[in-house]
C-alpha cells in the first residue's frame, strides 16, 4: 500500500555524510533515533500534544510525525521559523530545544515532549537580543529568507561558548546555508554580539 | 516567445500617467504646528500625490512606491533613496510601499542587473518634480518669488528663514499644475543627501526578528495547501495515477491531474503532474510520497548530460556557424609562433534560492488574486489571464519579499500552479514547492563546451583568437526551432570580448534544448567569463608576461570599442553603444586598483597563489582577484578576494558592496561545489546533499570591495561580481599548483 515509504525514508535519512559530523545536525539525528521516532506513512491518526513555545504551552492536534516545523508555521503561524530542505542540510528552521540549536524539519512533534522550544520570536523579550542587534549593525541580510536560522544557530553559539573562535563559528554555523553568501558578515557579527554579551 | 525577451526595452515615460490627487477636507485647514516661524502640518486628510511614487499627507508623511521586487539587492530601499534625495525627504518620515503589478508603473521585471540603470533618472525627476511644486505652494503662500525658497529636509525655507513643512504644503501644492518632469531642476550630485552614501534595508528589523513576510509566509486565512508530484522529465504528462493511499492521509482533501505542457514547455506554463491539496503541508506532503503514479515518456526521456556535453565538444571543435569575424583568423593561425588551445566545461546548474517558488492563489467568482514572491509581476498577470481565461484587469498581484530568487523567480509557473488550483478546488490555496521540487524542476543554467585557440606572433601580440561556444538556448525551452544560441546570449561575454586582437573569429554550434533552459545570475556571462578568463591567463603564461601585465598588454590602447564594426550581433545590454560604451580605459583602471589593493605578487607560502580575471558585464567593469589555498589533502581555502568595481554611481555603496562579497560566496558554489546532472530525462541531484552549495567553511574568509568613485551613469550591480570569479580562482590554483582547470566544479584530484 505505501510503494514509496522506504524510498522516502532512505531520502529523509541519507544525509551523505558530509555535515554529519556538525553538532546540530548530529544532535538532530541522535535525538531522533534515541525517540525512535521518524516519518511513518502507518501513522494515519492524529493525536494532541502540548507542547511549550516560547514559554507558553500551547494545544496543537496533528499527525504523530508531523515536523515540528510543520506545526510552528502552519498550525501556530510562527512563520519566523523557515522551510529550506526538509532534511536538516541547510539550518533555515532552526529552533532551540532546552537551548540546543536544532533542525526542527527533522524533529517529529511526538518526540518534542516536555522539552522547552524557542523560535525566532521568542528569544528576546523585551527589545532585539544582542545577536539581532548585531545583526543590524553589521548589515548581515540581503534576501534574509535564511537569517532568522542563522540568528538562532548564533544564539545557541554564544550562549554555550561565549567567545568562540573563527574555526568554532565555522563549525556551529556550517549546517547553515545562505544562498546570498552572507557569511563574512554573519562571521563578524556573532563576534560583535559575543563582544557586547561579555561586556 | 522570441528570446529577445532577454533583453528588455519598454520604458515608458510612465510620470506623465499621474493624476495628482486631494482628498480630504481643505476647509477649515487645521494647523496642529503652532511653532511662531514655522507651520510643519496640515489637515491629515490632506494629500499631495504628484505621480505614481509618492503620496505626502497632511502629516508630513511620505509614502514611496517600491515597484521592482526585493530579492535580496536591496532594490526596495536603493530606488526610494533616489526619490527621498530629489524630494529632500527626511528618511525617517518615509514609508515604503510595495507596488502591486501594474503596467503602469513601467518596467517591473526585476532582472537583468536594470533597476537602478533603468530608474535612476526617472526616479530622479519623479522626487525633483514633487519637491518643486512644494517650492511653488511655499513661495505662493507667502507671495514671494519661487527663487528664494528652497526645499531642504522635509521643509521649504524662504530666504528670510521662515519655513513650511511638507506636511502644511500637501494641500497646497496638490492644487498647482504639474511641472514637466523633463524641465525640472535636478540636484547637484554634490549636494545628495542619501545616494552614493550606504543605507541600511528597510525590512532589517523584520527580518531579523523574523516579522519580514516573504512569499511562503503569506498568511491569508482558510489556506488549504497543496503539492505536486511532477513528471521528473519536464514538460511530459501523467499516464496514470492511484490516490487510494493518499486519500486515506488525513487532512488530504482532494487528488487531480494538472496537464502538462509537452516540450518545450514555455517560459510560464506549469508543468503539470498530479496535485494532493490538503488541510496543511504535512498532511500534503506525505499525501504525495503516497501517490502511485505511471509517467508518460516525452520526446527527452533520453536526454542525459554527460554524453550531450561530450556531444557539444565535439561540436566546438568543428567549424560552426560564424557571429563575429575580424580580420582573417585561419591565415593569422598560420603566421603565428605560437598557438594555444584549450577546451571548457560548465555543467547545469540550478538557482536554489532558499525560499523555493511558492504562491498563495485566490480565484473567486471570476477574478484572481495571488501573493507571491514573484521577480516580475506584470508577467504574472499576464501569464494568469492567459490561463485562467480573464481579463488582466481581474488579476491581483501581490509581491511579497523573495527568499532570492536568482533568476527563478521571474518565470510565473508556480503562480500559475496555484490560480489553477484555486480554480479547481473553489478555495484559497497555497502551492508549496519542497528543495525536491526546485533542484529537480529548475529552469536550469544551461552545460556548455567551448573551445578556444590562440595565436601568439613572433612580435609575443596575440594575432588571432578563435571561439566557438556551443550550449542550448533559453529560447529552446519556449520555441523549438531555437537551437543555437542567440545573439543576445553571446553578447554576455562572447561577441564582445574587448581584446585588441586584429583577427577574431567567434563561431557556434547547434545544440536543441532538452530541459527547461532559464537565466541565471548572470546568465552565459558564467561559461564565456571562465573560458575567455582562463584563456588570458594561460596567454600570459604563454608570453612569459605576468597576468596583470598581460591583461593590460592584450587591452591595447584606451579608445572605445567600436562594436558595431566588429559584430551585428553585440546588444550591450540593450544600452545604444553611445550612451554605454565600452571604454577600455575604465577596463585598465580597475585592473590597476585591483594590482594595487590584492598587493598583487606579494610573497605567497608553498600551496598559494593569486590570480586576476577582469570582466565587464552588465555594464560594470569587475576585475576580481583571489587568492586561494590548497592543502596537501587538496583542500581548497580562499583567504582574500579582492574585488574592484566600476558600476558608475554607486547609488546605494553598501548593498553594492554586500551584492560582491556574497556575489564571491555564489560563485565559490559554481566554481568549486554545484553540479547538477540528467540521466534518462530526470534530475539526478535532489537536496543539499547532493547539490552542493558553498558554507560558511568553502566561502571567501574575506571579500575586500573597492567601488571606483564615479559620477558616470550607474550600471549594474547584482550580476556582475558574478563572472569574473571563477577564473581568477582557477588562475590562482594555476598559481599555486601548477595545473589548469578548464571544467567546473573544480575536481584537483
Amino acid at each position: 500500500m505505501f510503494k514509496n515509504t522506504n524510498h522516502f525514508l532512505a531520502r529523509k535519512w541519507k544525509l551523505d555524510g558530509r555535515h554529519l559530523a556538525l553538532v546540530p545536525v548530529r544532535e538532530i539525528i541522535l535525538s531522533m533515533v534515541k525517540d525512535n521516532c521518524y516519518i511513518d506513512f502507518k501513522i494515519t491518526h492524529m493525536a494532541t500534544y502540548q507542547i511549550n513555545i516560547n514559554g507558553q504551552v500551547q494545544q496543537v492536534e496533528a499527525m504523530p510525525d508531523t515536523p515540528l516545523l510543520w506545526v510552528l508555521r502552519d498550525h501556530l503561524l510562527l512563520t519566523g521559523t523557515k522551510f529550506g530542505c526538509g532534511i536538516a542540510q541547510c539550518g533555515a528552521c532552526t529552533v532551540h530545544l532546552d537551548g540546543m540549536a536544532t533542525r526542527s524539519c527533522g524533529l517529529v512533534i511526538s518526540s518534542v515532549g516536555e522539552r522547552k522550544i524557542t523560535t525566532i520570536e521568542g528569544i528576546s523579550t523585551g527589545g532585539l537580543h544582542a545577536v539581532q542587534q548585531a545583526w543590524i549593525e553589521e548589515n548581515v541580510p540581503q534576501c534574509g529568507f535564511c537569517q532568522t536560522g542563522q540568528i538562532m544557530s548564533a544564539v545557541a553559539l554564544i550562549t554555550q561558548t561565549p567567545n568562540p573562535t573563527d574555526e568554532e563559528i565555522d563549525v556551529a554555523m556550517s549546517g547553515n546555508i545562505c544562498r546570498c553568501g552572507t557569511y563574512e558578515r554573519i562571521k563578524k557579527a556573532i563576534k560583535r554580539a559575543a563582544k557586547s554579551e561579555l561586556k | 516567445m522570441d528570446d529577445h525577451k532577454i533583453f528588455k526595452v519598454s520604458r515608458r515615460d510612465f510620470i506623465k500617467t499621474t493624476s495628482v490627487g486631494v482628498t480630504g477636507l481643505l476647509i477649515g485647514m487645521s494647523i496642529s504646528c503652532t511653532d511662531n516661524k514655522k507651520k510643519l502640518t496640515g489637515d491629515p486628510q490632506s494629500r499631495f500625490t504628484p505621480n505614481l511614487f509618492i503620496s505626502i499627507d497632511g502629516n508630513g508623511d511620505v509614502k514611496l512606491i517600491a515597484h521592482r521586487s526585493e530579492m535580496g539587492t536591496g532594490i526596495k530601499t536603493s530606488l526610494p533613496i533616489i526619490i527621498a534625495d530629489e524630494l529632500e525627504a527626511d528618511w525617517s518620515k518615509v514609508k515604503i510601499e510595495q507596488a502591486l503589478g501594474d503596467d503602469k508603473y513601467g518596467d517591473q521585471n526585476t532582472d537583468g542587473s536594470y533597476s537602478v540603470r533603468m530608474f535612476f533618472m526617472p526616479l530622479r525627476k519623479a522626487g525633483a518634480m514633487a519637491r518643486t511644486m512644494l517650492e511653488q505652494a511655499a513661495a505662493k503662500e507667502w507671495g514671494v518669488d519661487v527663487s528664494t525658497c528652497k526645499a531642504v529636509n522635509h521643509e521649504v525655507v524662504h530666504s528670510s528663514g521662515k519655513a513650511f513643512g511638507y506636511g502644511y504644503l500637501a494641500a497646497k501644492a496638490a492644487l498647482l499644475p504639474l511641472p514637466d518632469e523633463n524641465k525640472v531642476t535636478l540636484k547637484s550630485p554634490k549636494d545628495f543627501r542619501y545616494i552614493g552614501k550606504p543605507s541600511s534595508i528597510i525590512d532589517m528589523e523584520d527580518i531579523v526578528t523574523g516579522q519580514a513576510k516573504f512569499g511562503l509566509d503569506t498568511n491569508v486565512p482558510n489556506t488549504k495547501v497543496a503539492v505536486i508530484k511532477r513528471n521528473p522529465e519536464a514538460g511530459a504528462g501523467v499516464k496514470s495515477f492511484n490516490a487510494e493511499a493518499a486519500s486515506k492521509i488525513p487532512g488530504v482533501i482532494k487528488v487531480f491531474k494538472l496537464d502538462a505542457p509537452g516540450f518545450p514547455t514555455n517560459f510560464f506554463k506549469p508543468l503539470g503532474g498530479v496535485v494532493v491539496v490538503a488541510d496543511n503541508t504535512w498532511s500534503a506532503l506525505k499525501g504525495r510520497e503516497a501517490l502511485v503514479i505511471e509517467w508518460e515518456h516525452g520526446k527527452n526521456a533520453n536526454y542525459s548530460s554527460a554524453p550531450y556535453i561530450k556531444n557539444m565538444m565535439k561540436g566546438a571543435k568543428s567549424k560552426g556557424k560564424v557571429r563575429r569575424d575580424n580580420g582573417d583568423v585561419d591565415e593569422a593561425f598560420k603566421a603565428s609562433k605560437t598557438l594555444l588551445e584549450a577546451e571548457f566545461i560548465v555543467p547545469h546548474l540550478a538557482h536554489a534560492p532558499m525560499e523555493m517558488p511558492c504562491a498563495v492563489a485566490h480565484f473567486h467568482e471570476q477574478s484572481c488574486q495571488v501573493w507571491a514572491p514573484t521577480q516580475d509581476p506584470q508577467g504574472a498577470k499576464k501569464a494568469l489571464a492567459g490561463a485562467l481565461g480573464l481579463d488582466e484587469k481581474a488579476i491581483t498581484v501581490n509581491v511579497t519579499l523573495l527568499g532570492g530568487a536568482f533568476g527563478r523567480k521571474s518565470k510565473p509557473d508556480f503562480i500559475v500552479e496555484a490560480a489553477l488550483i484555486s480554480k479547481n478546488i473553489g478555495a484559497q490555496v497555497r502551492v508549496v514547492w519542497t528543495r525536491e521540487d526546485d533542484i529537480q524542476h529548475d529552469f536550469f543554467h544551461a552545460p556548455s563546451a567551448q573551445y578556444i585557440k590562440v595565436g601568439i606572433d613572433k612580435n609575443n601580440r596575440v594575432n588571432a583568437w578563435l571561439h566557438r561556444s556551443v550550449f542550448p538556448s533559453i529560447g529552446g525551452t519556449a520555441a523549438e526551432q531555437a537551437i543555437e544560441p542567440s545573439g543576445g546570449e553571446l553578447s554576455l561575454g562572447m561577441i564582445d570580448m574587448p581584446y585588441d586582437i586584429k583577427n577574431v573569429r567567434c563561431e557556434t554550434q547547434q545544440a536543441p534544448t532538452k530541459i527547461r533552459i532559464g537565466w541565471l545570475r548572470s546568465v552565459s556571462n558564467i561559461q564565456h567569463a571562465f573560458a575567455i578568463g582562463c584563456m588570458v591567463d594561460e596567454i600570459a603564461h604563454a608570453r612569459g608576461v605576468d597576468p596583470v601585465q598581460n591583461l593590460i598588454d592584450m587591452i591595447g590602447d584606451d579608445r572605445r570599442i567600436d562594436f558595431a564594426s566588429l559584430t551585428k550581433e553585440l546588444e550591450n545590454y540593450s544600452e545604444k553603444q553611445e550612451d554605454f560604451p565600452w571604454e577600455t580605459a575604465r577596463f585598465k583602471n580597475v585592473i590597476q586598483v585591483a594590482k594595487e589593493k590584492s598587493s598583487w605578487g606579494k610573497k605567497l607560502p608553498k600551496g598559494s597563489g593569486q590570480g586576476i580575471a577582469v570582466h565587464r558585464s552588465f555594464l560594470t567593469y569587475v576585475a576580481c582577484v583571489v587568492e586561494v589555498n590548497v592543502d596537501e589533502n587538496n583542500k581548497i581555502t580562499i583567504p582574500k578576494v579582492d574585488y574592484v568595481v566600476d558600476c558608475g554611481l554607486a547609488v546605494n555603496p553598501e548593498r553594492v558592496k554586500s551584492q560582491f562579497e556574497g556575489g564571491a560566496s555564489f560563485s565559490t558554489s559554481i566554481a568549486l561545489k554545484s553540479e547538477i546532472t540528467v540521466k534518462d530525462g530526470s534530475v539526478v541531484e535532489s537536496n543539499f546533499h547532493n547539490y552542493f552549495l558553498a558554507r560558511m567553511s568553502d566561502a571567501p574568509i574575506q571579500t575586500a570591495v573597492h567601488i571606483i568613485e564615479s559620477n558616470e551613469k550607474p550600471t549594474g550591480a547584482g550580476e556582475p561580481p558574478v563572472p569574473p570569479f571563477a577564473p581568477a580562482l582557477c588562475n590562482a590554483l594555476f598559481a599555486a599548483t601548477g595545473k589548469r582547470i578548464r571544467q567546473l566544479p573544480v575536481k584537483l584530484t
